[in-house]
């Protein structure tokens, strides 16, 4: 379902060739042929493997690590603190507080941390030189339950308008709790690199190839490890199994233990983690509590909303601010309310830190709001559904930083598309009917209505400042150099159809690569929904950038669409004529938006793509299991640029977000992941998740390219609530933490009967 | 794969005296058959041996015989094996239906049932049903030149946590269910796990029920064998549970006086990485309700309301 | 040991150890890259390829328990059976239906889809989803997958599918 057509001045008028059409992928091929080469398949010759040792303790004082006298070292290189420190290297991995180290200096601060690097030959010889490293430690009280920490790494507070008035004023008061835990991103392919020595014959370029969201996150890191200049450290992406924000800021830390094990051996390293180490050792979903105290009038309009955020950030802070950040700022949800506080604190836990996972914070505060509304929606005694159509946004209404959205009201109208695709309330009558009939399972509706807004959040683009550039190639072709890296969802692929249309040439004219950042302008990471809507803006203004170049070339006015045979002759007469073929664009901030990030006041985000969801279960009585029977979701993304490959985005992320509302749990024992196993940990498969029934709406964002929104996260937001909400309506229970896995269903289906009962 | 697999030695035999032959030295290797339990040990460095009696080459062990005296699965049958042959869709579907609920194709063709018995998981989903079947394992062990063969009730093969009345020097060779199983009698069975594949069981359970027409009263089934994992060290009979069934008419009554001598006698379920001690109780007695339910014709919904 | 057997319609042989996985056989004496490891526990399915046309999951398999069978893996599945764009249909299903993503579970999933249209030409979405339950997919949600396996199926007779947008 398509409703809406692009308008506004950067779009054409014309009708769209390339854009909004399922073009085959560029990165397609080689993925179906087993051609591809993910960091694991690249033949690297005389290459060494390294591994890591690690921390067994939740906090202790590394006292010495020593050297098996017996052993014979020869075979193998070994890299502690000591070494760094000796050689002059900055043990910080360069990302925003600066607080965690490559290596344990002193301070073990959580299990499975990095405390020794060793290098052989082959992957046995350095796992048996690992063995014969022996690192004593004195152990030291630790820090496990976030609930219960001191150590504070942000803050947040975010006002609007006067609480105290509206709490005195309010009919209802409802409040709740909610909490969710860790969600581990479980890419098929771990984190993995291979890292080359600094070569002389290059003027000591340090090469990284491997398995990443962000390329030039290395690069930092790197640059700040060893002391030496950006320009001197070259990451090139290889062919990447998944990301979901597990590979935004940990490659920087493996990617720096490879390099160091690389310059200590004088060989290439490859550092390929295990699942099992993956699990252990890398970043995941930060856990949270968040509390609510709504204040609402007579007719279940939202007074006032008081709004707490604790997230456990693990032992660094590495993204936690920026996480905590777009939590507190979307922790009102899509909902219109004049009165609010939000406050938010991320907290440090002796537990490996928790990082970016995508949604960045929002799937909590989502999860807490729409499992809210359903509670307060009981305890008032309305329908779910109008109680969120009575306090949804409309076009231009204000967001907790008083931001006012042009095309807020998208939110009703994803609402409105939901219910009439999954026939909401003649399926509500047929469960009512059907439990009745009492054969031992009992069906539920939920629903969830969010939001996620699209790119860095605040000032974060305008201090990026991204820089894309197109090519122009010999034959009539252009070229694509972007740091954005193609982690499933179509990025090459995606640029090539929005450098197609812009010039008009046909899709196949355009190619495209995985980045190297040697060869590519730092287009900042790729995150935060901003691939498509912020970094392929710019790629079509420097895309069209080149074609008022080749416009002047020829004597015709530009923005007119090319035919491929003119565009070669008059590309080929640029080129003799000595033109530079590089065309760049820089990020030109064209919402001209402004936000104040001392006060959290204003422009949030750029722009916002808006969803409901609806979900519906079916809960055995007998063993509590949940089976899903439906999923409709409708998703207002703006413009999909490669249809099928949005669905593919919207459809993966709704996926996610029932892994981590119903089966997903990560369980902790002594700050370490204790089911760090793939049969522990557990994946929904095929047979777990029901066909997605997916309305696209599409009302364009005037700056993104073509109209297009981030997409990204977006589904990752409300999955978990609504299906938590249909587990509630199937059996009439309360639940208040995810995953709803069977044993807390149970739990709660016996607290209900002994209420009954003692009732 | 941690560690280091060029330190592993296999010993390939290709028949059975010469793989018993093998089991007979002191310095004995570890039977290897689908694999699917042993390289999980393997790539996690946990090599549970440095020597291995691969035993894919031992058609001895392969193929289902249906009799007059009833079925008898070589060890090396595969759940695929159980899935499709004849005579377990025509005489025990419910071996198929379980065999449908082992972790996915990929490890159904792979896993074998006498792997299964071999590693003693309390955790495994053919035992109970096996249990229900009342079936027998047949070892085997070489004796000088000889062969020997002894057959064994399935209850009592499992002596505890990973244990089995195996001796070091015997190799299981097949199951065997009587043909006294196979008519006159009814089963039902359920896993309930994580996911609904690749799943390892939290609660699994067969119960079996003899046709009423054998017994004295009509519509009052003499006997019922009733069978739980996940729930105790090993996989159990449920004998308290049996006892509250024999010769009684299977109502909602007898169903929920079963639940309750299950729960008080019969399991011993522990929390652990996939479930809770108490939910595999709950579950456990409300299972059990179901199936019996199934096999009785009766609703349990009432007895689930609670 | 001497290993000997056929990969891809191809005699090969190898010295490795006995209890080597095949999963690194394959990867390490073959360079055959194309089947991967995601967990090393037979969870995933990253490695699955089919071992005398069932389908196996190559991290739990010895090397010396290949010997002389027949195996295929990704890199063989249109070897004879492809179309104009040198693709199996179930890969050009994949390609234009959007089946893969990131592409890491991918040849695991084409290897299961083809032991399961190899003896199922007409599956429903169940089985479908059945014969696939023991291959995780982290990015597409399984939607895009099961509809590519399908489409494959009603492909399959005619095979004159080309590589032209499906959109």
């Amino acid at each position: 379902m398509r409703n809406e057509r692009p308008g506004g001045s950067n779009l054409r008028q014309r009708a769209l060739r390339v854009v909004g059409k399922n073009v085959l992928r560029h990165e397609g091929f080689g993925k179906l042929t087993g051609r591809a080469r993910y960091v694991a398949d690249l033949d690297v010759p005389g290459a060494w493997w390294g591994v890591t040792v690690r921390a067994p303790h939740a906090r202790a004082r590394l006292l010495e690590i020593r050297r098996d006298p017996s052993f014979e070292w020869g075979g193998a290189v070994v890299v502690t603190a000591d070494d760094l420190a000796r050689f002059g290297r900055t043990n910080i991995v360069a990302l925003i507080g600066e607080d965690q180290p490559f290596l344990v200096a002193g301070l073990a601060e959580h299990p499975e941390e990095a405390v020794a690097l060793v290098a052989a030959p082959t992957r046995e010889a350095a796992e048996r030189a690992a063995a014969h490293l022996e690192a004593r430690y004195e152990e030291l009280p630790s820090e496990l339950d976030f609930e219960r920490a001191t150590t504070t790494f942000k803050k947040y507070e975010i006002h609007k308008g006067k609480l105290v008035r509206a709490f005195p004023l309010a009919h209802h008061i409802v409040t709740g709790t909610y909490r969710s835990g860790h969600q581990e991103q479980a890419y098929i392919e771990n984190n993995g690199v291979v890292a080359f020595p600094p070569d002389p014959a290059r003027g000591g370029i340090r090469e990284v190839r491997g398995s990443m969201q962000c390329p030039f996150y290395i690069v930092a890191a790197l640059a700040r490890l060893f002391g030496e200049p950006r320009e001197r450290m070259r990451v090139v992406q290889s062919t990447t199994g998944g990301g979901f924000g597990g590979k935004e800021e940990f490659p920087s830390m493996i990617a720096g233990h490879a390099a160091l094990l690389a310059e200590a051996c004088g060989r290439p390293v490859r550092m390929l983690y295990d699942r099992a180490e993956d699990m252990a050792a890398t970043t995941k979903r930060h856990p949270a509590r968040v509390t609510h105290r709504t204040a609402l009038d007579r007719q279940g309009r939202i007074l006032g909303m008081e709004i707490d955020v604790l997230l456990d950030g693990g032992a660094y802070s590495t993204l936690s601010p920026v996480v905590l950040s777009r939590a507190v700022l979307h922790a009102a949800g899509p909902y219109a309310c004049d009165n609010l506080r939000i406050t938010g604190r991320v907290v440090k836990t002796n537990t490996p830190p928790n990082g970016a996972f995508r949604g960045f914070g929002v799937p909590q505060v989502a999860f807490a709001l729409e499992r809210h509304l359903d509670r307060v929606a009981a305890h008032i005694g309305i329908d779910p559904v109008e109680l969120r159509r009575r306090n949804l946004l409309e076009d231009g209404g204000t967001t907790a930083t008083g931001q006012a959205v042009s095309d807020a009201g998208a939110s009703r109208q994803a609402l409105d598309a939901v219910l009439a695709r999954s026939k909401w309330a003649a399926t509500k009558r047929a469960h009512a009917a059907w439990n009745r009939k009492n054969t031992g399972k009992r069906r539920g509706l939920g629903l969830a209505c969010y939001f996620h807004g699209t790119g860095f959040t605040g000032n974060g683009e305008i201090e990026l400042a991204s820089v894309a550039a197109v090519e122009l190639l010999a034959r009539g072709f252009v070229r694509v150099r972007t740091s954005s890296t193609e982690i499933g969802q179509g990025t090459r692929t995606v640029f090539a159809q929005i450098v197609a249309e812009t010039l008009g040439l046909p899709y196949e004219r355009v190619e495209t690569f995985d980045p190297d950042t040697a060869l590519v302008p730092d287009s900042g990471p790729t995150v935060a929904s901003r691939t498509v809507a912020i970094v392929g803006r710019i790629v079509a203004d420097a895309a069209r950038a080149l074609d008022r170049a080749l416009a002047a070339q020829a004597g015709r006015k530009p923005g007119e669409p090319w035919a491929a045979r003119e565009f070669e002759r008059v590309g080929a007469a640029y080129l003799a004529a000595g033109g530079d073929p590089f065309f760049c664009a820089r990020f030109s901030n064209p919402s001209r938006q402004e936000f104040d990030d001392v006060r959290y006041v204003g422009d949030a985000y750029a722009a916002y793509a808006w969803a409901a969801t609806v979900v519906e279960v079916e809960v055995d009585l007998a063993s509590f299991e949940v089976s899903v029977r439906r999923v409709t979701s409708a998703q207002e993304i703006g413009r999909a640029i490669h249809p099928r490959l949005a669905e593919g985005q919207l459809e993966g992320g709704l996926a996610q977000a029932l892994g981590w509302g119903l089966f997903e749990e990560v369980v902790m024992r002594g700050g370490r992941m204790a089911n760090g196993q793939l049969t522990n940990y557990v994946l929904p498969t095929a047979i777990d998740i029901p066909t997605i029934d997916l309305v696209l709406l599409e009302r364009p964002y005037q700056h993104g390219p073509f109209g297009a929104k981030g997409i990204g996260e977006l589904p990752m937001d409300g999955g978990a609530p609504a299906a938590v909400n249909a587990i509630a309506d199937a059996l009439a229970i309360d639940l208040d933490r995810i995953p709803a896995t069977p044993e807390r269903i149970a739990l709660a289906w016996g607290a209900k009967a002994a209420a009954e009962t003692s009732a | 794969m941690r560690g280091d697999s060029s330190t592993f030695e296999v010993v390939r035999p290709r028949g059975l005296a010469e793989a018993l032959a093998e089991l007979a030295d002191p310095d004995r290797p570890m039977p290897l058959a689908g694999g699917t339990d042993l390289f999980v040990l393997l790539n996690d460095g946990r090599a549970p041996a440095r020597r291995y009696l691969d035993l894919t080459l031992l058609d001895e062990l392969r193929g289902i015989e249906s009799s007059s005296a009833g079925l008898r699965l070589g060890a090396r049958t595969t759940y695929t094996d159980l899935r499709h042959s004849r005579a377990i869709l025509r005489r025990a579907p419910i071996l198929a239906e379980m065999a449908a609920t082992i972790g996915a194709v990929a490890i159904q063709n792979r896993g074998t049932l006498g792997g299964s018995l071999g590693n003693a998981s309390p955790a495994s989903d053919p035992a109970p049903v096996l249990l229900a079947l009342d079936a027998t394992v047949e070892l085997a062990r070489r004796e000088g030149r000889r062969v020997e063969r002894r057959t064994l009730a399935l209850s009592d093969f499992f002596t505890g946590y990973r244990a089995t009345a195996a001796r070091a020097n015997e190799l299981v060779t097949a199951v065997s269910i009587p043909a006294s199983s196979l008519s006159g009698w009814r089963y039902a069975y359920r896993k309930v796990g994580a996911r609904r594949a690749q799943a390892i069981s939290k609660v699994v359970a067969a119960v079996g029920v003899s046709d009423p027409a054998r017994s004295d009263r009509p519509r009052h089934p003499a006997a019922a064998r009733i069978a739980f994992g996940s729930v105790a060290a090993t996989t159990v009979r449920a004998g308290a549970a049996e006892g509250v069934l024999a010769g009684r008419r299977l109502d909602p009554a007898a169903a929920a006086e079963a639940r309750a001598a299950l729960v008080a006698h019969d399991i011993r379920p522990i929390d652990d990485l996939r479930s809770s001690a108490d939910y595999r109780t709950l579950v456990a007695g409300r299972i059990l309700v179901t199936l019996l339910a199934d096999l009785g014709g009766f609703s349990a919904a009432d007895l689930l309301a609670g | 040991m001497r290993l000997r057997l056929e990969v891809n319609g191809r005699r090969r042989s190898a010295d490795v150890p006995p209890m080597k996985r095949l999963l690194d056989v394959l990867r390490e004496d073959f360079a055959l890259t194309g089947t991967k490891e995601g967990c090393g526990e037979g969870e995933c399915g990253a490695c699955a390829v089919l071992v005398d046309g069932a389908l196996v999951n190559s991290c739990l398999v010895a090397a010396c328990q290949a010997a002389g069978t027949k195996i295929r893996t990704v890199e063989g599945l249109a070897d004879g059976n492809a179309g104009a764009t040198g693709l199996h249909p179930i890969q050009q299903a994949f390609w234009e239906r959007g089946g893969a993503q990131c592409g890491i579970c991918t040849p695991g999933m084409l290897m299961a889809a083809a032991a399961l249209l190899a003896t199922n030409a007409k599956p429903t979405e169940f089985e479908i989803r059945e014969a696939l339950a023991g291959n995780l997919c982290r990015c597409t949600g399984y939607v895009k997958i099961v509809e590519a396996v399908a489409a494959a199926a009603r492909a399959k007779p005619s095979q004159r599918r080309t590589g032209r947008d499906a959109g």
